[in-house]
């Protein structure tokens, strides 16, 4: 049995160490085989000199084959190359940067759960009626929705309009507020749509027509019988939504000018900084894999079934 | 995209069992309904132009960043207002509308032709063609499109086919794996074994017979892939990564509008406005369709 667990557990790190190596080789696919960057990062009228410069500094120059070793161990050494810009090494402004973002992951993940999960129970506990229906559209409205828009709106209305909040910028609870409930839109969406399919298989079970049957409050069958069972699925959108938006902030911190991940990817390329664009990239996909381990851990815990 | 997988889910089971009598009129009306309005704007915004009932395109510097008509200080000359060269609104959204619709359409086909054609390979074959094309789709999916996009206008700088290699690279698997899981269930219906007894070739199999019974979920998933394909577009557009001038798109026009929210909100409200009302359409007609293709859904 417990060898058997021990087989499973190590297959399933196995699988995501490929995916992580898939990922990065893929990253470093993207940088280098589709072209001469250097042609991009000076300008089209750059003397061949300056360029060759460039290819010798980034490592350009050296077969295909080292500079894929070297990346490589970089990534699990922790050296992932110095910015052109900053002139620093490319993890330092990573790190610097990372709470910032992070601050606003976990607001806006609050938001969407604490809306999204009721709305779906809500939807699934009156399937078929308007109740349904209305929870349904604004959970794919959210999804239609350009996030970016709808954090320019909200400045229009809050902050230009009204004058009740900041219109961007970063430091007090004040300018958390309008950044997370924008980044909490699509994730809200998500969950509330998950929410919904699980719960209606979970009420569809035999064993909540037995619990009612046996007496217990409506109430207390949705929330104890049937949310539990419809827990995992949602435990597991939020975890990889939180992958997602980690790196996918690019746009709300945009509108807002918070200085995390998103700006400073979007200053790299800017700048046409490719060793930090790279070390986004590379540091995004560690993070997601990261969170699909800990996606299975929480599952194994949560749900004897699958231990 | 992960809506897509949501939905695998259900279909993931064994082969559609019920005979296709008739297909409930609910479902059948509730498509038509949302496919009528998709059609009615992508008849304004490739017809209009043509009638001449515009207001005239072009710059004029005497009239900008006037509010929209149901403003005061608007007029009907220019209903939905000016932006802050004094162009017309309404002309802009029209105009740019059609580069919005043909990139949804073209950014859907070029994510849905691999991923479809793959899933079919993995889901038919099963074997280690199938493990390889699975790791690869989860490799896939474990990178967030953002950071694909980035990666590759770094490196090549934003133009139209750049776009479409980035719509390419993170659509094509989730279509994949959707694709993978329905072939998974017809290639164990009677008919391909009875296809087999007969000789035909796994070529003729695969394409005559698989692919064709694959027809409807294909067409919802690139349905709601031309959601995706605009949204992605757009966020682009904004960041000035997608579209760039001259061209012009939805998203580009959100991008222009950023810098005059405080003065003139109108020039960014319209174009984004555009894209919410396309995509949920887009959306709710590709959710139709995949209920209507999936029987276990529809009997509920």
């Amino acid at each position: 049995m417990k060898a058997a667990r021990l087989r499973r557990v190590a297959a399933r790190v196995g699988a995501l160490f490929a995916s992580l190596f898939i990922a990065l080789t893929m990253a470093f696919a993207l940088g280098r085989l589709s072209g001469d960057p250097t042609a991009n990062i000076l300008g089209p009228t750059a003397p061949p000199e300056q360029r060759e410069a460039l290819r010798q500094q980034l490592g350009l120059d050296r077969p295909l084959l080292t500079q894929y070793f070297d990346y490589i161990t970089g990534v699990f050494t922790g050296n992932l190359g110095e910015s052109l810009q900053f002139y620093q090494a490319n993890t330092t402004l990573i790190f610097d940067r990372v709470p910032y973002t992070l601050q606003l992951v976990a607001a806006g993940m609050a938001i969407a759960i604490i809306i999204g999960v009721p709305l779906g129970v809500l939807a699934a506990t009156r399937e078929g009626t308007w109740w349904d229906r209305a929870a349904s559209t604004v959970a794919l409205l959210g999804q239609s929705i350009p996030v970016f828009w709808l954090g320019m709106m909200l400045v229009v209305l809050f902050a230009v309009k009204l004058g009740w909040l900041p219109a961007g910028q970063s430091g007090t609870p004040r300018h958390l507020i309008l950044p997370s409930l924008t980044m909490s839109l699509y994730p809200m969406a998500h969950i509330a749509r998950l929410t919904r399919a699980s719960m209606s298989e979970a009420l569809a079970e035999p064993f909540i027509d037995s619990a009612r049957a046996r007496g217990i409050s409506r109430t207390r069958v949705v929330w104890r019988h049937a949310f539990k069972n419809a827990l995992m699925p949602v435990l597991t959108i939020v975890v990889l939504q939180t992958g997602i938006l980690l790196s996918g902030a690019v746009a709300v911190e945009y509108v807002y000018s918070w200085p995390g991940l998103g700006q400073l990817a979007l200053q790299a390329i800017q700048f046409r900084d490719f060793p930090l664009v790279q070390a986004i990239v590379v540091f995004g996909a560690v993070v997601f894999v990261l969170l699909n381990l800990l996606v299975d851990v929480i599952h194994s815990v949560v749900d004897p079934r699958v231990r | 995209m992960s809506r897509l997988e949501l939905d695998s889910r259900t279909s993931k089971g064994e082969a559609p069992k019920a005979p296709k009598a008739r297909k409930p009129r609910r479902a059948r009306t509730s498509v038509f309904w949302l496919a009528m309005p998709l059609l009615v704007i992508a008849a304004l915004v490739f017809v209009l132009p043509v009638t001449g009932l515009l207001p005239e395109e072009g710059q004029d510097l005497t009239r900008t960043r006037q509010p929209p008509a149901f403003l005061s200080g608007g007029t009907w000359e220019h209903p939905l207002g000016t932006d802050k060269r004094g162009q017309d609104v309404l002309t802009e959204l029209v105009t740019s509308g059609r580069l919005t619709i043909m990139i949804g359409l073209v950014g859907a086909l070029v994510a849905i032709g691999p991923g479809v054609l793959i899933g079919l390979l993995a889901g038919y074959f099963r074997g280690w063609v199938d493990k390889v094309i699975s790791i690869l789709i989860d490799a896939q999916l474990a990178l967030p499109f953002i950071l694909i996009a980035l990666a590759i206008i770094s490196n090549r700088g934003s133009s139209l086919p750049v776009l479409f290699l980035v719509l390419a690279l993170t659509g094509w698997a989730a279509c994949a794996r959707v694709t993978r899981a329905t072939t998974l269930a017809v290639r164990e219906r009677q008919f391909i074994l009875g296809l087999r007894a007969v000789g035909a070739s796994e070529a003729r199999i695969v394409f005559r017979h698989v692919l064709p019974n694959l027809a409807g979920t294909i067409v919802a998933l690139g349905t709601l892939q031309v959601g995706t394909a605009i949204l992605v577009e757009s966020a682009l557009s904004f960041l000035g990564l997608g579209v760039v001038p001259p061209k012009a798109s939805w998203g580009s026009m959100l991008a222009s509008g950023q810098d005059e929210l405080s003065q003139a909100w109108w020039i960014a409200f319209f174009p984004g406005l555009a894209i919410t009302v396309l995509v949920l359409l887009v959306n709710l007609l590709g959710d139709a369709l995949l209920t209507h293709h999936d029987p276990r859904k529809r009997r509920r």
